[in-house]
């Protein structure tokens, strides 16, 4: 998925509807405290001992007065100003004093780096409000000690990411050029590297903003911020702790003014969060789409041989108005007992291929339409948990890179023994012989121990031969194999081929072969479909396909297949680019890269259409090509 | 396991020295003197020369870290001048309760935040995932303090369910129901924030175990979608959880702080605060340090069981 681009930014926070309400709430909420000196609002500190505890709604006293008889909404608007005025001066402190910290040790490491970090390390190792109260403690309580405690908790954490930061821009070329074109220290800390931090200190500081709010108000809750008169929200709550049976509203009131703030800005930074830090957003891990399931057209059944049929499978991804399609139009058959190979370049729609047969294409990804048959039985009609039933059992997937595809934390006995279970009522007992056998079938040598082991604890090509055992565990019809041995090395590749090979021969089990490589798919298959921007461009039985390649981009795909005692070939690698997906050339989608490109070639999409006895090709001038000389 | 245990517990000894450091000097350095406070603005030139010789606060700085750490290596805290008794057993009393509070709060926002965190990435984007996201969100901007009064507003003075404060009842009290009465309120208080934090930070972890490909491998295999998330994403989640877990510990450790001045609770966090008002600085010094090293112990603790639990760290 090459090129997935949002929307310009304040677009998507706009789209963001939550962020966008935290940001409203905390501007309305700043601009009453910054205009409190201009309302007309009753002193907060004129006491009236005549006019204590008033409930909320007389005239003069809008939402009623507190203990020595002072106007709650006033002290409410000035408590607020203060704790605001409080929380943007520790986080600007904080901020300022952090970013200069990471910059400097990141830029010069050595010592100071050392010891900055190791100090950073010894701060962090205290409970945050703890030693914001040992510095209150040492400097005495008042408001301005609490910020300044508050403030400096948080430099080391500011201090520890920028650092980070940094660390990682020093590799970039802009600061190489920088340093080439003679720029001091100063010129490159403050012109190069800050500006390309500052995103990262206004995300933290978004973030953190609201946790000083609070701690600051905590602070003076117990006495040790804000000292009477003088009042923030914390001490307003604090002082009226002892009214909370006689007059709640005057201990409440302020701890909704916190509340509402410290949400409002937890809100707009997480947006703000998101905006700036694209890798939070995304949708890895969804559950995966069903598969579209409209009405069944009426179309002719199909054929009787075949184990599975694909027709007109069209898959994409739908992300931020734009449509990628990552598998358009695909048609083709796989009878039982056959080898079909799917080749192409990465990006070419092979591995949506296998997980559209699978029904595991995940979000936003979707099957948008066509029809996929298994035994006469349209997977794209039937429920989730027929296809759940398939999966593992009749139609088994061998993943690409075995080094990730087995849980890390159970035993490969485990793995096999619940890939068994799932599909039959058997005990965990007989599951975990069943498991041994397999395991002594893909050659795993002393089985019995393999069982209990960890998969961190198996190399890449024992691991392929687990997932090879899990595999066969049900004895499928179908395996789809996705570029099953490219994570391998050579030798080990080789052995797991043959495995494949045989057990495949042995079980008459159909194969499903993805893979980029012709040379590895020549030794496994017999027949080859050849992908190009998600389409199928070119089919054939393996030998015909080697010996007359009708499509410019197999030519040119085999042009790259090096060959063992031809020294004198030349390797040809393909120019250009694959097309962005969610914006394809209106003909010939290869039109760009083709060597024998004809104008007619780029004005409507061309069919993918029967050449000769089973073998099909999507290209206009598949018959006037230059004969091919391997 | 012995031996990873063992390395750890060693690599402890310069961190608990740089708190003892910090400690030390956040309160030995810092402008104020603790004989003028003890004393009082009208104490003489004469006593208060006296006090600070007894103090030893006439030698240089350095020294007296190092008679110090002397001393608080054999467990002498010092003796707190506003409560006339030694500093460590005044501590040997209030950390339990502490330990107690944090320790069930823990647990609540351990299960809590982990189960809703898990359940949010696994129905990502629906309303599950919406509402608890919101929960969240209120949650961690919820001031702690203001939590409790509440609580004690409605279940203490209007429904009159449990109490309003203190451990252990006066009369009659000290047995298990009484103790869990009493704690039931300040634990919700202290929790709350914290399993937040843990729904938030488990939401984030989950989502990144659900996107790897031993999660599709599992699908792929035919298990049903229970299985997938809660045998095998969840597991592994787990163990990539515990250092996390250790950090709420520091939370926990000090939000007590407020919860046990709201609820009259025996703690530290009560004594903390009592000594920085009465400027009793050998009682904060000890309070602190006690409880920072407290938490470097639980994080160690934390990293042991990440070890425990996941065979990938187990190898390192």
């Amino acid at each position: 998925m090459a090129n997935l681009q949002g929307p310009p930014g304040w677009r998507r926070f706009r789209a963001n509807r939550l962020a966008l309400f935290g940001l409203g709430l905390v501007a309305s909420l700043t601009t009453l405290a910054a205009a409190a000196p201009i309302l007309p609002l009753p002193d907060p500190f004129t006491t009236d001992l005549t006019q204590r505890l008033l409930p909320a709604g007389s005239a003069v006293h809008l939402l009623g007065t507190d203990q020595l008889g002072r106007d709650l909404l006033s002290r409410l608007v000035w408590g607020t100003r203060a704790s605001l005025a409080v929380g943007f001066f520790a986080v600007l402190i904080a901020a300022f004093f952090g970013t200069l910290l990471g910059l400097v040790a990141g830029w010069f490491r050595g010592w100071a780096d050392t010891l900055l970090m190791r100090g950073i390390d010894v701060l962090l190792a205290f409970p945050y409000l703890l030693l914001a109260l040992a510095i209150v403690a040492a400097l005495g309580p008042g408001l301005r000690n609490a910020m300044i405690a508050i403030a400096v908790v948080n430099i080391p954490l500011f201090a520890r990411t920028l650092r980070g930061e940094v660390l990682g821009l020093t590799e970039r070329a802009f600061v190489d050029a920088a340093r080439l074109a003679g720029a001091g220290h100063g010129r490159i800390l403050f012109r190069e590297l800050l500006p390309n931090v500052l995103p990262t200190a206004v995300v933290m500081m978004s973030t953190s903003l609201g946790w000083m709010i609070l701690e600051t108000a905590g602070l003076s809750f117990l006495g040790l911020g804000a000292q009477p008169p003088a009042a923030d929200l914390g001490s307003m709550l604090g002082s009226a702790r002892e009214l909370l049976t006689t007059a709640p509203w005057v201990a409440l009131l302020p701890g909704i003014v916190i509340l509402l703030l410290t949400a409002g800005i937890n809100l707009a930074g997480d947006g703000l969060r998101d905006l700036l830090d694209p890798r939070l957003r995304g949708e890895a891990g969804a559950w995966p789409a069903s598969p579209a399931a409209g009405p069944a057209e009426a179309s002719q059944s199909p054929p009787s041989e075949a184990l599975l049929r694909a027709e007109g499978l069209s898959t994409r991804f739908v992300r931020d108005g734009a449509s990628y399609r990552a598998v358009d139009d695909l048609t083709f058959d796989l009878a039982a007992g056959e080898r079909l190979a799917v080749v192409g370049e990465s990006g070419s729609g092979k591995t949506v291929t296998a997980l559209s047969l699978l029904g595991l294409v995940p979000p936003p990804g979707r099957i948008v339409s066509g029809r996929l048959f298994f035994r006469g039985e349209d997977l794209l009609q039937v429920s989730e948990a027929r296809r759940r039933e398939l999966r593992g059992n009749a139609i088994a997937y061998i993943p690409q890179d075995p080094m990730t595809a087995l849980s890390p934390v159970l035993t490969v006995g485990a793995q096999i023994g619940e890939t068994l279970r799932a599909h039959r009522a058997i005990s965990r007992k007989e599951a975990l012989w069943r498991a041994h056998e397999l395991l002594a079938r893909v050659r795993i040598p002393q089985p019995s121990e393999r069982l209990a082991a960890y998969p961190h604890e198996l190399s890449g090509g024992m691991r392929q031969r687990v997932l090879i055992a899990m595999a066969l565990a049900n004895d499928p019809a179908l395996i789809i194999a996705d570029e099953a041995t490219t994570a391998l090395d050579t030798t080990v590749q080789s052995e797991i081929l043959l495995l494949l090979d045989s057990l495949c021969a042995e079980r008459g089990a159909a194969l499903l072969f993805i893979s980029h490589d012709l040379g590895v798919v020549a030794r496994l298959c017999d027949r080859v479909l050849v992908m190009y921007a998600g389409q199928a461009v070119e089919e054939a039985g393996l030998d015909r396909l080697l010996a007359r390649p009708q499509h410019p981009y197999t030519r040119a795909l085999l042009d790259c297949v090096p060959e063992l005692g031809r020294p004198d070939k030349t390797l040809r690698p393909i120019g250009g680019q694959p097309p962005p997906l969610d914006d394809l050339p209106a003909g010939c989608h290869f039109a760009p890269r083709c060597t024998y490109v004809r104008p007619a070639c780029r004005d409507r999409g061309i069919a993918l259409r029967t050449a000769a006895e089973r073998h099909r090709v999507r290209c206009l001038r598949a018959e006037e090509l230059p004969a091919w000389r391997p | 396991m012995t031996g990873y245990a063992l390395r750890r517990l060693l690599q402890l000894v310069p961190v608990l020295l740089g708190i003892s450091i910090v400690v030390f000097f956040i309160t030995a350095l810092l402008p104020g003197d603790p004989a003028l406070a003890i004393l009082g603005p009208y104490a003489t030139p004469e006593s208060l020369a006296s006090l600070r010789a007894e103090l030893g606060l006439d030698r240089p700085v350095w020294q007296r870290y190092v008679v110090w750490l002397g001393n608080v290596v054999q467990g002498d805290l010092g003796r707190s001048v506003t409560l006339q008794r030694p500093v460590i057993d005044e501590i040997a009393e209030r950390l339990g309760p502490t330990l107690l509070l944090a320790g069930t709060a823990l647990g609540l926002s351990v299960v809590l935040g982990l189960a809703a965190g898990a359940v949010a990435a696994a129905h990502r984007q629906r309303w599950q995932d919406n509402a608890l996201t919101l929960a969240v969100l209120l949650g961690i901007s919820t001031p702690q303090f203001w939590l409790a009064l509440l609580l004690v507003l409605v279940f203490a003075v209007w429904l009159q369910w449990l109490p309003a404060s203190g451990m252990i009842s006066v009369y009659g009290g000290g047995d298990l129901g009484d103790l869990l009465r009493h704690l039931v309120l300040p634990t919700i208080s202290l929790a709350l924030v914290a399993t937040g934090v843990l729904a938030r930070l488990g939401r984030t972890a989950m989502l990144e175990e659900l996107s790897q490909d031993y999660v599709r491998m599992a699908r792929a295999k035919g298990l049903t979608e229970r299985q997938v998330v809660y045998r095998h994403a969840f597991r592994s989640m787990l163990g990539r959880m515990m250092p996390l877990i250790g950090l709420q510990a520091g939370f926990l450790l000090s939000g007590a702080v407020y919860v046990e001045t709201v609820f009259q609770w025996p703690g530290m966090g009560r004594m903390l605060v009592d000594a920085i008002s009465t400027r009793d600085l050998l009682l904060v010094q000890g309070g602190v340090l006690v409880l920072a090293s407290a938490y470097v112990l639980v994080n160690l603790l934390a990293d042991v069981l990440q070890h425990l639990l996941d065979p990938r760290v187990r190898l390192r």
